[in-house]
């Protein structure tokens, strides 16, 4: 075994690239956003950041999962993180096939299960899976041998989503420790939130979560004391403290739900409004804004927000490529038969 | 093919792997020291010179981790020499490697291609240990991916033999005759924070 300041080569392949060794990544599936340690995170990021260099390349293919076959098996609607995950496995070489829930048997009535083992079983190694029961991602990893990656499972938990809103910050604000997110919308349904709540904590950052009162799952409060996050019902009191402001979807689906009264209302207490865009400019000329998309805008999210200096939500979609290479790489990549 | 590519084993007489340097505690002996490798670095910058007929068109590219760091004495050196700059960089080759799937995952390294790009340059590969032969196939691939050289050469500290593909360096700092159980190991300051150093350990007992 090299040590670090060691150059080991063997015939088989030279192993002295011992850095690299030491940030390994040998997890098989990437079910939720816990699954992740600082130093797993960490990779994945800076990994995410080569990739992005690979972007910009004229040729973008790399050879490194040539032969690989990734399923994205998607039981709810998404453009960019079925299409992302889709270009990140063809420019690592694999073969992507795309199935969704609508064109595919499930419409015919079958199970998650009979629909999960039938595709497995024409030899996949990876399974990009959103689902809208919470869980479905932990459940399939449980019947299949396939690398699973949960893009989404109903409103648990959207693990890529986390790590690509962390890497977006991180190129603007540099290292995240301390830094003050500020995460404002429908807590209770959104996977995104929580996701990113146990990130940013393994990064480091500091989170408040603002929304409506009918909006806070219930429990949240000993959540918050648990996790060390902070939760407000008022988002004018904690927008000049923020150094970047994450706006989730007002999911319209919820807008009969009677968890608030109109759009309008809930664009006055909790919108990022012009006005706010301002308040948070002049207290923080650096602040950033955050939003995973899609976007409602002139709901949750003002048009000179969303398309001002301060946005980062294009660079979260240019991101979202580089950090699914990156985890796609790393979850599949290496060798087999190591502790996972 | 031209002939004179073999020339460094020429310069540079083959040592043989008989116990030379100091040995050490860990059985480990010294094959050359921080002053053998200024020497051999200084006399491969000036073959790179020589053969390229000057510093024009010259893109050092060194591949992680101690690659980078020779590559970049290189280009100081060369520098030095013909008192123009010389582009220099770093080559990730991670994800071109043929042996991923027979380690766990390790994270790429930082590629940093200079500004000027590496169409119809003269790009000189550095790396540290040239062993098998596949660091150096991944990083031919990898180039390919970043543009069209008009040559590709290859530099190296060390040459240990052993093979495994139809490789050969145009600069070889040093022929090191070594069995396949001994383990050659590169310690440079910048990235080890010790004293430049070159040391065989391990193979059967003496």
């Amino acid at each position: 075994m090299s040590t670090a300041t060691t150059t080991t080569t063997t015939p088989s392949g030279p192993a002295g690239r011992e850095q690299q060794a030491s940030t390994r990544h040998t997890k098989r599936h990437l079910l939720s956003s816990a699954d992740l340690n600082r130093e797993q995170v960490r990779a994945i990021l800076d990994t995410a950041s080569e990739m992005h260099g690979v972007q910009q390349r004229e040729v973008k293919k790399l050879p490194t999962l040539r032969g690989r076959t990734v399923v994205n098996l998607f039981f709810e609607d998404s453009t960019r993180t079925r299409s992302s995950f889709e270009i990140a496995g063809k420019w690592l070489s694999a073969d992507v096939i795309n199935i969704s829930g609508k064109g595919s048997s499930t419409s015919k009535g079958e199970s998650l299960r009979d629909t999960v083992l039938t595709v497995a079983a024409m030899g996949v190694d990876a399974l990009v899976i959103r689902h809208h029961a919470s869980g479905a991602a932990q459940q399939v990893s449980q019947w299949v041998d396939a690398h699973i990656i949960n893009a989404g499972d109903g409103m648990h938990e959207h693990p890529t989503q986390a790590l690509l809103d962390a890497y977006t910050m991180e190129r603007r604000l540099g290292d995240l420790e301390g830094r003050h997110v500020v995460i404002v919308g429908d807590l209770t349904h959104s996977r995104v939130v929580r996701s990113n709540l146990i990130t940013l904590k393994t990064l480091g950052a500091r989170v408040t979560l603002v929304a409506p009162p009918t909006l806070m799952p219930s429990g949240i409060t000993s959540w918050a004391q648990a996790d060390g996050f902070t939760l407000s019902n008022d988002f004018d009191a904690v927008l000049p403290t923020a150094d970047s402001v994450m706006m989730l979807r007002v999911q319209r689906e919820r807008m009969s739900g009677g968890f608030f009264p109109t759009a309008r209302e809930y664009t006055v207490g909790y919108g990022l409004t012009r006005a706010r865009l301002d308040a948070l400019t002049a207290a923080n000329p650096d602040a950033v804004i955050c939003h995973p998309g899609p976007m409602n805008r002139g709901l949750e999210i003002a048009a000179d927000a969303a398309d001002g200096a301060q946005s980062l939500i294009l660079d979260q979609v240019s991101a979202g490529v580089a950090v699914r290479m990156s985890v796609l790489y790393h979850l599949l990549a290496g060798g087999e038969g190591e502790d996972s | 093919m031209r002939p004179d590519f073999a020339a460094p084993s020429a310069v540079e007489p083959v040592v043989p792997a008989t116990p030379s340097g100091e040995a050490s505690l860990d059985n480990s002996r010294v094959v050359m020291t921080e002053a053998d490798v200024a020497r051999v670095l200084r006399r491969i910058a000036h073959e790179i010179l020589e053969h390229n007929k000057g510093a024009s068109d010259l893109v050092v590219l060194g591949i992680p981790t101690r690659g980078v760091a020779l590559a970049h004495r290189l280009a100081a050196l060369i520098e030095e020499v013909e008192g123009v700059p010389v582009a220099v960089g770093a080559l990730d080759v991670t994800m071109h490697r043929d042996d991923l799937r027979r380690q766990p995952t390790r994270s790429p390294m930082h590629t940093d291609i200079p500004p000027s790009g590496i169409d119809d340059k003269v790009v000189v590969l550095v790396d540290d240990v040239l062993y098998s032969g596949r660091t150096v196939r991944a990083a031919l691939d990898a180039l390919s991916d970043l543009g069209r050289p008009r040559i590709v050469r290859l530099a190296v500290l060390v040459d240990r033999g052993h093979r495994e593909l139809p490789i050969r360096a145009d600069h070889v700092g040093k022929n090191l005759p070594t069995s396949s159980s001994e383990k050659v190991r590169v310690r440079l300051s910048e990235p080890d924070h010790v004293e430049d150093q070159v040391t065989i350990a391990g193979g059967e007992t003496r």
